[in-house]
């Protein structure tokens, strides 16, 4: 490619006879940044593999189906991570029926009512401190305030409200992001017809940006899942099944997810526990991404043709 | 006997399925000015960009025909394009100075071939900026932002940018669409000044200052060349329907 | 709607009414993150001061005598800092050239499938749990670090064995960390800036290498320094992924030397620290929260400046 050869010594060629424009003058620097650019590239794909491939050789002897059905039990001899999984469904269940209503109404506050000053300022900055805030004070925070203030000590209720803090700002972002690509004129449309702006949200807005909204509940699914820090010291390491019936009152019993687990594991020095649970946790994180990608197309899809369609109303607007 | 600086052959221009230049052929004399004139979207702008080869970076463009500079395909494989856009200077439609210091702007160019040398860079950027009638005005800021320009100032700093790297040929795409009179009158009066040392190509949608300053008008409609001569001879006893219908305002 | 008067008036009423509750229970909801944000600062403030009180400013901040369960307890946090700082530094330092150059390769050189490659394994990166990153830290880095540091300090009687937990191991899990946040907000940094601005450097004849680095990274350098930041936060916050690969004791911070930092810390004494130890694990999440504040007020500015950049 000519582009990426280059030049010429100085200003002076084109005083020298050859005046030619064929004659390539190759900068090998150029040539030296091209590779360093290239090879930039490459380390985050060979890290993928990498990582993908190193935990699933040394991991996917471990996921059997007993490793998934039982609990690690002394008494019976097993290895397994059932309750595990059923304390990180639990709190991706209670964490997201706290945090999806309050980040989609704060988003809505923010979008279609606050008028812009202060106290929208103020809203966006708190939002942006907690989404920087590491996992590790949350983890502090929830212990002290939900697990000894409170005196809900090491549950997977304190875990679950830790984190309903720690994923509010991620739901509020991407509800904000979709009701902005929602057309203008289908808010004024709906006002025009004499509803409530309530009636309009809830007819009109929440359907359109509806895709927008899930991906970013999807997405804190996958950031629940991967998440240990904030809940070491808030949800503990119970690994044990609910006992029968007592569904309710585990919500109160200490409770490990999957990456708390890996890390204790780890710890331990369990290493084909701490693979298996990793294979896991990168299926997961596979899925998710694979959903949130088959979402957001969709979501392209129809914002375009939201923006065609008010292009057309604009347009037989202007006609009249 | 003017000695042609560029000949176009043949040339044709797809933009995917567009066929956005017809078989152009034209040839352009040394150290006059050349303009092309049409309505928008007629090719006029594509063309001047195929001429230092800025087509390259629109995806799906593909170009036959030859363009010769000197007698040089442009578009041969050995060309290096970083040497042919020295020899062909652009100036765009809207300013586009970088955010840099104004001196940084017109010194871009020669440093990108190489220049380190203090003093000669000082004279560079001195006489380019004479050149564009506007060192008197940048003289005693030329360490401060280009942005804090005027846009007609703007434009004659990236005039000054592209004269410093002593083009033989210089592309100008509607430079003054977006300058008021006054601005728009002092490029026309640069433009014919620096007709003594460098082949001008000028595009304008504005038939009056093709009619002003250039020496030879070409019309394009529907990206095909419609007729091209002497600017006196194109506006005043056009050959081709078209163009007199375009020249008295009967369309575009 | 549903309401079958005709009078414009009773509707006016109950309508305001479900609007005035709608808008306060939004108003609430987006409270929220205020309430959030004034009580995790009131908590470490009320946690984290009370052992600078007992212990002594100066004592915890400037001490490097970290012994919390001796006879005689000191809790100097002084190495315990600086190995976050100079950690946090170096993965940078490693994160962000690879990361812009990786964001150049994505907005500018990439080939359309080359791109579709790289794109989404960098979005994969994202998403891989700390614990991994720790987990494969220790498997695969540990072990080869130790077999460095057995062919440097053959030999050394006052070198201590770390088995390969050390500072450069932390470094170099934390630049990768770090990678996605700088790639990604670079990328769009990139994206922003004009097109006009690289026809300009193009026309006058510079190749498309210079026009990069002289044009375009210039002219996205807010947004590059709001990405650098934003991996400085994500460094320095970083906990699960270092905890193990780090080694277990306080050391200062030389590359094969077994280090914690702020974060680690806390994650590995919280389990069974307790009085004036527990007391000054809060005081290391305070200073944490401190960096991260400091931080977040060098993004607002950074964000004024207007750098287009969606963060």
């Amino acid at each position: 490619m000519s582009d990426q050869s280059l030049a010429i010594g100085g200003l002076k060629v084109s005083t020298t006879e050859n005046n030619s424009i064929m004659k390539k003058n190759n900068r090998m620097i150029d040539k030296a940044v091209y590779v360093l650019i290239y090879l930039s590239a490459s380390v985050s794909v060979l890290l993928l593999i990498g990582i993908i491939g190193y935990v699933l050789v040394k991991g996917i002897s471990a996921v059997t189906p007993e490793f998934v059905t039982t609990v690690t039990s002394a008494v019976k001899g097993t290895t397994g991570i059932a309750g595990n999984i059923v304390n990180t469904l639990y709190i991706i269940v209670i964490t997201l029926v706290l945090a999806t209503p309050i980040g989609i109404g704060s988003a809505i506050y923010l979008n279609e009512y606050a008028k812009p000053g202060r106290f929208v300022r103020l809203i966006e900055m708190t939002t942006e401190i907690l989404a920087g805030i590491p996992s590790i004070l949350y983890g502090l925070f929830g212990m002290v305030l939900f697990g000894i203030t409170l005196g809900m000590g090491y549950s997977i209720l304190t875990g679950s409200l830790t984190l309903t803090l720690m994923i509010l700002p991620l739901i509020t972002r991407n509800t904000q992001e979709a009701l902005k690509t929602v057309p203008l004129n289908y808010r004024s449309a709906a006002l025009g017809l004499g509803t409530t702006k309530w009636y309009m949200i809830r007819t009109v807005l929440l359907p359109s940006a509806m895709p927008g909204i899930i991906t970013g509940v999807i997405l804190a699914i996958g950031r629940i899942v991967g998440e240990s820090a904030a809940l070491l010291f808030t949800a503990g390491s119970g690994y044990f099944l609910p006992k029968n019936g007592q569904w309710l009152s585990k919500v109160l019993e200490s409770g490990g997810t999957l990456s708390v687990q890996l890390y204790l594991s780890m710890s331990k020095g369990q290493y084909d526990t701490a693979f298996g649970i990793a294979v896991i946790l990168i299926a997961i994180v596979l899925i998710i991404n694979l959903i949130t990608k088959l979402l957001t197309n969709r979501f392209n899809v129809a914002r375009s043709a939201n923006v065609a369609r008010s292009a057309n109303v604009a347009r037989s607007a202007k006609k009249k | 006997m003017v000695k042609n600086k560029i000949e176009v052959r043949n040339l044709n221009l797809h933009y995917s399925q567009n066929h956005a230049l017809k078989d152009i052929n034209v040839f352009l004399p040394e150290k006059e000015i050349s303009a092309f004139i049409g309505p928008s979207g007629c090719g006029k702008s594509t063309f001047l960009k195929t001429l230092n080869r800025m087509n390259d970076l629109v995806d799906g463009v593909r170009i036959d025909g030859e363009v010769l500079l000197d007698d040089e395909n442009i578009y041969d494989n050995r060309v290096d394009t970083t040497i042919l856009r020295k020899k062909i200077g652009m100036v765009f439609q809207q300013p586009n100075p970088f955010p840099m210091s104004v001196y940084d702007n017109v010194a871009y160019g020669p440093r990108t071939h190489g220049l380190k040398n203090k003093a000669q860079l000082d004279e560079i950027v001195e006489k380019a900026l004479r050149d564009a009638a506007i060192w008197d005005e940048v003289k005693d800021r030329l360490k401060k932002s280009a942005l804090g320009l005027s846009g007609g100032q703007q434009q004659r700093l990236c005039m000054a940018r592209a004269l410093a790297i002593q083009p033989d040929v210089l592309l100008m795409d509607e430079p003054t669409s977006a300058l008021d009179p006054i601005s728009t009158s002092k490029i026309e009066d640069l433009v014919t000044q620096l007709k003594k040392d460098y082949t001008i190509l000028i595009v304008t949608h504005n038939m009056q200052q093709a009619a002003r300053i250039s020496d030879k008008t070409a019309f394009f409609l529907l990206g095909e060349l419609v007729e091209m001569g002497e600017t006196e001879t194109v506006f005043s006893m056009p050959t081709d329907k078209r163009t007199e219908d375009y020249i008295t305002g009967r369309f575009g | 709607m549903e309401n079958k008067t005709t009078s414009i008036i009773g509707n006016w009423k109950n309508r305001r009414l479900s609007e005035t509750v709608a808008k306060t229970i939004f108003l609430v909801c987006a409270f929220f993150a205020v309430l959030g944000v004034a009580s995790i600062t009131a908590y470490m403030i009320m946690n984290g001061t009370p052992a600078l009180t007992k212990v002594g400013i100066l004592e915890i901040l400037f001490s490097s005598d970290w012994s919390p369960t001796a006879a005689q307890p000191h809790y100097g946090i002084l190495y315990v800092i600086l190995t976050s700082i100079i950690g946090t530094a170096f993965a940078v330092l490693i994160g962000v050239p690879i990361g812009v150059l990786t964001a150049v390769f994505l907005s500018e050189v990439a080939p359309k499938p080359l791109a579709a490659i790289v794109k989404p394994a960098v979005e994969l990166l994202a998403g891989i749990p700390s614990v991994i990153y720790g987990l494969l830290g220790l498997m695969i880095l540990n072990p080869f670090m130790y077999q460095i540091e057995l062919a440097i300090f053959k030999g050394s009687t006052t070198h201590q064995f770390t088995g390969g937990a050390n500072l450069i191991s932390a470094i170099l899990v934390l630049a990768v960390m770090i990678l996605p946040t700088v790639i990604n907000i670079s990328e769009s940094a990139l994206r922003a800036v004009p097109q006009e601005l690289k026809a300009a450097s193009l026309a006058v004849g510079a190749s498309k290498i210079q026009t990069i680095f002289k044009v375009q990274i210039p002219a996205a350098k807010s947004g590059i320094i709001t990405a650098i930041v934003l991996g400085v936060g994500r460094a320095i916050g970083e906990a699960m992924a270092i905890s193990l690969v780090t080694g277990s004791s306080v050391n200062f911070p030389l590359p094969f030397n077994s280090v914690r930092f702020l974060t680690t810390a806390i994650v590995s004494e919280m389990g069974y620290a307790a009085d004036t130890h527990r007391e000054v694990l809060f005081t290391i999440g305070l200073v944490l929260f401190v960096f991260i504040m400091v931080i977040n007020i060098l993004l607002t500015k950074l964000l004024k400046k207007g750098s287009g950049v969606d963060v």
